[in-house]
């Protein structure tokens, strides 16, 4: 355990080294001038300039520029935003919980949708439901997340007035206690329900798949076999082992749903890290752009390593295969 | 040829799909024809709601949307197909090295495409247009440089399992050196799977460049779908007209690329069923 999890986090180093220099390049060879980049447009006087450019030894060269950045980051040193007044690091952890308060959520919704409707269409391999599945899974990978959010606003908020069109909370009276916990469910509907069918079209269709294999396998016409009933073959001899490839497919996946949930608050005004990125776009707040992109390539990372913890916690056999490994 | 057109025939759906972007293509191509003048200009209608003058209405500042899909397919295409095809190169080229090399390449080559696997495509691209001014090539770049570890797994794949197959170990033993039974053998028979990653990824970048655009991170002076989206948004509750037709273009040209992709690698493979 203790052996994976340090080889793992081995793996992991390097990349966020690599993830770190690149963030520093984008500002660097991508903008020009670092302390424009640094302070954006905003009217600066000439003495913070130049005392910018002592702090960061924009007069050194370009290799201990890049240690001087890697040692402010690595003691949590992003920068600070202008247009927020505060630290880069700060803003974005604040605008990352909302996000997550949006992203869980959905992402729950959507494995139990996605598993449910891969155990409707899987034994049913070839027929409609298979099909229609199959065909619906397809559709989710074309279909622009932000447009999907257009259309609930207009089919939901606007014709029919059910829910609200944006935000996280009523703006104007707004209330408190369970009141205040209801309202904010009412404004989480919408955005939700966008980004989960976003995603059970990757979970649906990896679900299928992983179905469809365990479905064959000998174990389970031996469960048939046995005289088992359907349902329990199906939930306690096909779902554990489908389940797997599931788990990772929405881990791994956490920089597109990311990416998802960004475009999708955008729409709804919803105050996370995609609002921010926006609003930090127009302001030209470069410092939290990059802590954007650097938060959500770690945060990319991590999800792999804790992807690869749980399958390898939920799939005894690995257990076994590693310690092969490891006497081999 | 005649084999792959019948396994084509057979799959109706890929066909189309197949039809639908060769049309796309033509639309582009003629788009000064079929919608003549500049897209840009303004019109003196204003937020028409589609009818007989403007088939699918006009946009706040009384742009015909049906002239301003039209040329929107000048950008959407061009920045799929270019990154696709960038990333095919660079991913077909690294794969294939991998394969036939081996050893340290072939986990060297392994490892970094992991690395890059792990960085979010579109954060990075919208930061990098948002630093440097917003440009197509800045996202056929960024995908061409995010999306190439695909086809260069394909690629090592199917290059490991074709050089063990008899007829390449037969032309092997005449003597032909490794270089002409990569090039001659190998990449030909390869071709159809990785072909099939390329449409996926035409896909990926379509969706990338309409994503920023609906950002606003593109040229505002460049019609494209995602910037019409970005215009549509602020009319949601007046004007649906701005966002269904433009979202729907979008989702129908993403699916043929992905539909037709598969059906063109399973009509170009010898094995597959007619």
């Amino acid at each position: 355990m203790l052996r994976f999890l340090l080889t793992r986090l081995l793996w992991a180093a390097p990349i966020v080294l690599v993830i770190a220099v690149l963030s520093f390049m984008l500002l660097h060879l991508v903008r020009g001038d670092p302390v424009t980049a640094l302070i954006g447009d905003f009217p600066a006087p000439p003495e913070y300039v130049a005392r910018i450019r002592a702090e960061f030894g924009l007069d050194q060269p370009i290799t201990t520029q890049l240690w001087l950045y890697l040692v402010n980051l690595a003691h949590g040193n992003l920068g600070f935003s202008f247009s927020n007044r505060m630290p880069v690091l700060d803003l974005v952890l604040m605008r990352a919980r909302t996000t997550l308060l949006l992203m869980v959520p959905a992402l729950v919704a959507a494995s139990v949708l996605g598993v449910v409707m891969a155990l409707a269409a899987a034994p049913r391999a070839g027929s409609g439901t298979d099909a229609t599945i199959t065909g619906l899974s397809l559709l989710g990978h074309s279909v622009p997340v932000f447009w999907l959010a257009q259309l609930l606003v207009m089919a939901f908020a606007v014709q029919l007035h059910w829910m609200p069109a944006s935000g996280m909370i009523s703006l104007r009276d707004t209330p408190t206690g369970w009141a205040g916990i209801v309202d904010f469910l009412w404004h989480l509907v919408l955005p939700m329900t966008c980004i989960t069918i976003y995603y059970v079209a990757i979970v649906a269709r990896v679900a299928r798949a992983a179905v469809l294999e365990v479905l064959h396998r000998d174990f389970v016409q031996t469960a048939m076999a046995k005289g088992l009933t359907h349902r329990r073959v199906l939930w306690r001899h096909i779902l554990p082992n489908a389940l797997i490839p599931v788990v990772t497919v929405i881990g791994y996946s956490f920089g597109s749903s990311l990416t998802g949930a960004i475009l999708t608050e955008t729409v709804f005004a919803w105050p996370g890290l995609g609002s921010l990125f926006v609003s930090s776009i127009s302001a030209r707040d470069y410092p939290v752009l990059q802590g954007i992109f650097l938060f959500s390539a770690i945060a990319v990372v991590v999800a792999n390593i804790l992807t690869d913890l749980v399958y390898w916690l939920v799939d005894p056999r690995l257990h076994r295969g590693s310690r092969k490994l490891a006497n081999a | 040829m005649r084999s792959v057109w019948r396994r084509l025939r057979a799959r109706p759906i890929g066909l189309t799909s197949i039809c639908i972007v060769l049309l796309l293509a033509l639309i582009g191509l003629l788009a000064p024809v079929l919608a003549p003048g500049d897209p840009n200009e303004l019109g003196g209608d204003v937020l028409q709601a589609p009818g007989a003058a403007h088939w699918l209405g006009t946009d706040d500042l009384g742009r015909d949307v049906l002239a301003s899909l039209i040329h929107g397919v000048r950008v959407s295409l061009p920045v799929g197909i270019l990154s696709a095809a960038a990333a095919l190169l660079l991913g077909g080229g690294i794969g294939a090295i991998a394969g036939a090399r081996g050893g340290w390449t072939d986990s060297a080559v392994m490892r970094l495409s992991e690395m890059f696997q792990v960085i979010p495509a579109f954060i990075l691209a919208a930061v990098i247009s948002a630093l440097s001014g917003p440009g197509e090539w800045q996202v056929i770049v960024v995908i061409a440089a995010l999306s190439w570890p695909q086809p260069a797994r394909v690629m090592r794949g199917e290059v490991i399992r074709l050089r063990q197959l008899d007829h390449v170990q037969a032309v092997r033993c005449l003597g032909i050196s490794e270089r002409r039974i990569l090039l001659g053998e190998i990449l030909p028979n390869a071709l159809a799977p990785v072909l099939a990653v390329g449409a996926l990824i035409v896909g990926t970048a379509i969706l990338l460049e309409a994503s920023l655009a609906f950002l606003g991170l593109s040229n505002p002076d460049v019609v494209s779908w995602g910037r019409m989206l970005n215009a549509g948004q602020r009319y949601l509750f007046q004007a649906w007209w701005l966002s269904v037709f433009p979202g729907i273009t979008i989702v129908v040209t993403v699916l043929s690329f992905n539909l037709g992709g598969d059906a063109l690698a399973a009509a170009l493979d010898p094995a597959s069923k007619p």
